[in-house]
């Protein structure tokens, strides 16, 4: 099934009888059992205000024209999405839906957010077959509930976007980047919560176990970016630190957004979301044999494993998330909710899809 | 404005709801004087009050759960109260309701500035967050007007903002999460100090929920580094047009400011005549801030200098001193004060694509025209999000009613020209009754669907946000 309109997909989905399983490019969301409900054929950027900074776009609109035409304007999504066919062994064009639906956000999430915090509004038809808007194409917006933030991440499983509005922001005019050498752990993150606690609007700090090299990027202009790169260097350089400096950072920083160091190593793929300070005891306990690469200074922690690895199990007390997106059936991919929130979780699923129609068996 | 009938039945039973609560409360948790408890009979939309059937202040998580199960069990509808700051009646009792206050909820609870949070109690007030951090270069970063009075639960009820949200965003972009009371007392955790929902995003969804889904108690909250300084510029436009085409092609130059502040003409003369801020006597104002170092903020105001030249502004200045930088705030933030001194005013918050504000502020003025009632404009350009004030008699007759309706004809506009009611002040009681102008009922019935889930009797804060004729059914039952 391929809609060409929110009034075709609202038809099919009433008509529907069974589960379907959506898809956007394929490219980064876990796959259903279903009919596929393919949703490339919702495209077209509908509005696009630069000086709004704000982008309203069919679901299925692939994610390279979008950026295409923000870049011709100097402006782009602020939120970095990561490009992860190459990780997970998928082919397809990703959409911004797909996007949207995954919450799909890279390494300036620590200094712009979320692609949940840049989705201002969304149009989506329910499993009641009913279309229905929340938000909408201004920056603010409190009113009524916020079904916006609800539906970003929620992997289709209460709806199915069918349009999507993002904020944007102007791409900047110079990049640089920090490396410094030979850094353990504890001192990675340390540094990169140093840097991240100063002044200087870090807008990437990643570290790579492998190499041993914590990256830092700085973005704006090149008065600003000069002047902070300085400053950074002089930072570090006190506690005899060895600094280099790449003012092209560009692949860099795709390799580290895309997780590119562990596609193709064999093995469990996990990602968890953590406090940055406690990353080092959590790697401490990793299985002889994972391949790491940490992101948001530490925060978020992307691991290949040996098949079979529990890393639920291993975050014991330590707070945060950890979800699984490659491994052998058995371990849910979803982290289970704790007993209130699972309650909710289903509740709302069975409001906005009572015949259970949308991505059965994901996100539990 | 109407509300729902009050509930005899509940009335009657008022003993044994004092009785009951008294039971879960500390001494000093419960107050049911009469004379008392008019201290809670409204919130900043002061135009409705009505006082609670009693009000509790709990201290704990654990009293707010016991309050919560207890009204549940009896069937009496809760208000939640942060501080009482609202300006759309958020949290305005109905004479059959107990009024929930987080007030004595003021702890600290953790402050990591390492992993860049704090976690508190969600009675402490906005400012009192940004005090907790600011020793060690940190900030709370929504900054709503009420920032010294509002509590950090209205703020997340109200998902508020604040005039740097330009750069910053609102709460909901700064909140990490949250430990809630459900209203049959269900104590929950969402989120933590650390990024994203492991599954659905009910966090987002708590934010700006008005006190309809749960009552929160804690909350993890972001913390950023201060930024070394910040220096505003005043411009001067004869034209509201030419002020508006001015903010599109500083954002459209890559420039993020972090406030870029509108005043129109009668805005401007208001505040020139309450704070002799040394404005300009021009049609449309423009306080746009910058952050950073001095030599980053030399950088960026020589962009902007370089913009407004097209627009020829007819007045420029970048303040050089801590003093001129106060008096450039001086009128912009004395704004409601110096309307105050005019007479009554209600203040609106509809929020409208930059691009249409020529067309919105033209509107707006032949309406203050037809209504016969004056009308100033502050505005946060940068996102769009507009702050009418309208000026009005209330003691003569018919003018809080002739008001409301210019207030409701504007919001109209906004959302008919794309954009919403509220940008960051919330629907309350205020413009409940809108909320069909904006919301299709499919739109407003897949809303209240999920109030179901989370308050199925429709008993927490009940009668806002939703029109009473499309919530009837459900607060009913």
């Amino acid at each position: 099934m391929r809609p060409g309109t929110e009034t075709e997909l609202a038809e099919m989905i009433r008509a529907a009888s069974g589960p379907l399983s959506l898809r956007g490019g394929g490219t980064r969301g876990p796959l259903s059992v279903g009919a596929a409900l393919d949703l490339t054929g919702l495209t077209g950027i509908r509005l696009y205000e630069p000086g709004a900074l704000t982008l309203v776009a069919g679901a299925g609109t692939p994610l390279d024209q979008v950026q295409a035409t923000l870049a011709a304007e100097g402006q782009r999504l602020a939120f970095e999405p990561p490009d992860l066919r190459a990780l997970l062994g998928r082919q397809g064009q990703s959409t911004l839906g797909g996007v949207a639906a995954a919450n799909a956000s890279g390494p300036r999430r620590v200094q712009s957010g979320a692609a949940r915090d840049h989705l201002i509004g969304l149009r989506l038809v329910d499993g009641h077959g009913t279309a229905i808007k929340s938000g909408g194409r201004v920056m603010k917006n409190v009113t009524g509930l916020d079904l916006v933030k609800l539906m970003a991440g929620a992997h289709g499983t209460l709806g199915v976007l069918s349009e999507v509005a993002f904020k944007l922001l102007p791409a900047p005019q110079s990049v640089a980047s920090l490396c410094l050498h030979g850094q353990s752990l504890a001192q990675a993150v340390d540094d990169m919560s140093r840097a991240l606690g100063s002044p200087y609007e870090i807008t990437g700090a990643a570290h790579l176990p492998d190499t041993r090299e914590t990256h830092l990027r700085i973005e704006g202009f090149e008065t600003s970016v000069a002047y902070r790169t300085q400053r950074l260097t002089a930072l570090f350089a006190g506690q005899g630190a060895e600094i280099s400096i790449s003012a092209d950072p560009g692949a860099l920083w795709r390799s580290v957004r895309d997780v590119t160091p562990l596609a193709g190593v064999a093995g469990d793929l996990w990602r968890l979301s953590v406090q940055p300070s406690t990353a080092p005891a959590l790697l401490a306990r990793m299985p002889e044999g994972a391949t790491t690469l940490l992101d948001w200074g530490g925060g978020l922690i992307w691991a290949r494993v040996p098949p079979g690895t529990d890393l639920r199990a291993l975050l014991g007390p330590i707070r945060g998330h950890a979800t699984l997106l490659q491994g052998a059936p058995g371990l849910p991919v979803f982290p289970p909710a704790p007993p209130g929130v699972a309650a909710l979780t289903a509740a709302l699923r069975a409001k906005f899809d009572p015949r259970a129609l949308f991505n059965r068996g994901i996100m539990g | 404005m109407d509300m729902p009938p009050v509930s005899r039945q509940i009335l009657n039973n008022r003993p044994a709801v004092l009785a009951a609560l008294a039971a879960v409360l500390p001494e000093g948790g419960l107050i049911s004087d009469p004379t008392e408890l008019r201290v809670y009979e409204c919130d900043g939309l002061s135009a409705y009050r009505c006082p609670p059937m009693a009000v509790t202040l709990p201290r704990t998580t654990a009293e707010v759960a016991a309050v919560l199960q207890t009204c549940h069990r009896l069937g009496v509808p809760v208000v939640p109260r942060g501080a009482g700051t609202s300006l759309a009646g958020g949290a305005l009792p109905t004479a059959d309701c107990v009024l929930l206050g987080v007030a004595r909820l003021t702890r600290v609870i953790e402050i990591n500035t390492a992993d860049r949070f704090i976690h508190v109690e969600t009675g402490r007030t906005n400012l009192s967050v940004t005090a907790a951090v600011e020793a060690e270069g940190f900030f709370y970063a929504p900054d709503p007007s009420s920032q010294l009075a509002c509590a950090i639960a209205g703020n997340i009820a109200m998902n508020s903002g604040g005039a740097h949200c330009l750069k910053y965003g609102v709460t909901t972009n700064n909140l990490l999460g949250v430990r809630m009371v459900l209203m049959d007392g269900t104590t929950l955790t969402l989120g933590g100090p650390f990024s994203d929902a492991g599954g659905l995003d009910l966090l987002g969804l708590i934010c700006g929920s008005e006190g309809q889904l749960a009552v929160v108690t804690e909350a993890w909250l972001r913390i950023l580094p201060k930024p070394e300084g910040a220096r505003p510029v005043l411009m001067g436009f004869d034209s509201n047009e030419g002020a508006g085409a001015c903010v599109a092609d500083i954002i459209k130059a890559g420039v993020l400011p972090v406030a870029i502040e509108f005043m129109d003409r009668p805005a401007i003369l208001a505040c020139e005549a309450f704070a002799h801020a040394g404005y300009p006597d021009c049609a449309a104002l423009l306080i746009i801030e910058v952050e950073g170092s001095d030599t980053e903020i030399d950088d960026q105001l020589a962009r902007i200098r370089a913009i407004a030249a097209g627009h020829h502004p007819v007045a420029y200045r970048e303040s050089t001193s801590a003093e001129e930088t106060a008096r450039i705030w001086l009128g912009r933030k004395s704004a409601f004060g110096a309307m105050g001194q005019l007479g009554d005013y209600m203040c609106l918050d509809g929020t409208i694509p930059v691009s249409a504000l020529p067309l919105v502020l033209r509107r707006i003025s032949e309406m203050s025209a037809d209504y016969g009632l004056r009308v100033a404009n502050v505005f946060h350009a940068g996102d769009g999000n507009m702050h009418p004030l309208i000026l009005y008699d209330a003691n003569k007759p018919g003018d809080l009613e002739r008001c409301e309706a210019f207030g409701a004809a504007i919001l109209t506009l906004c959302v008919e020209v794309g954009g919403c009611l509220t940008g960051e002040h919330g629907v309350g009681v205020e413009k409940r009754d809108l909320m069909s102008v904006q919301f299709s009922p499919a739109d407003l019935e897949s809303q209240m669907r999920v109030k179901d889930v989370f308050d199925p009797g429709w008993l927490l804060n009940p009668a806002k946000v939703f029109p009473l004729a499309a919530s009837a059914g459900r607060r009913a039952g």
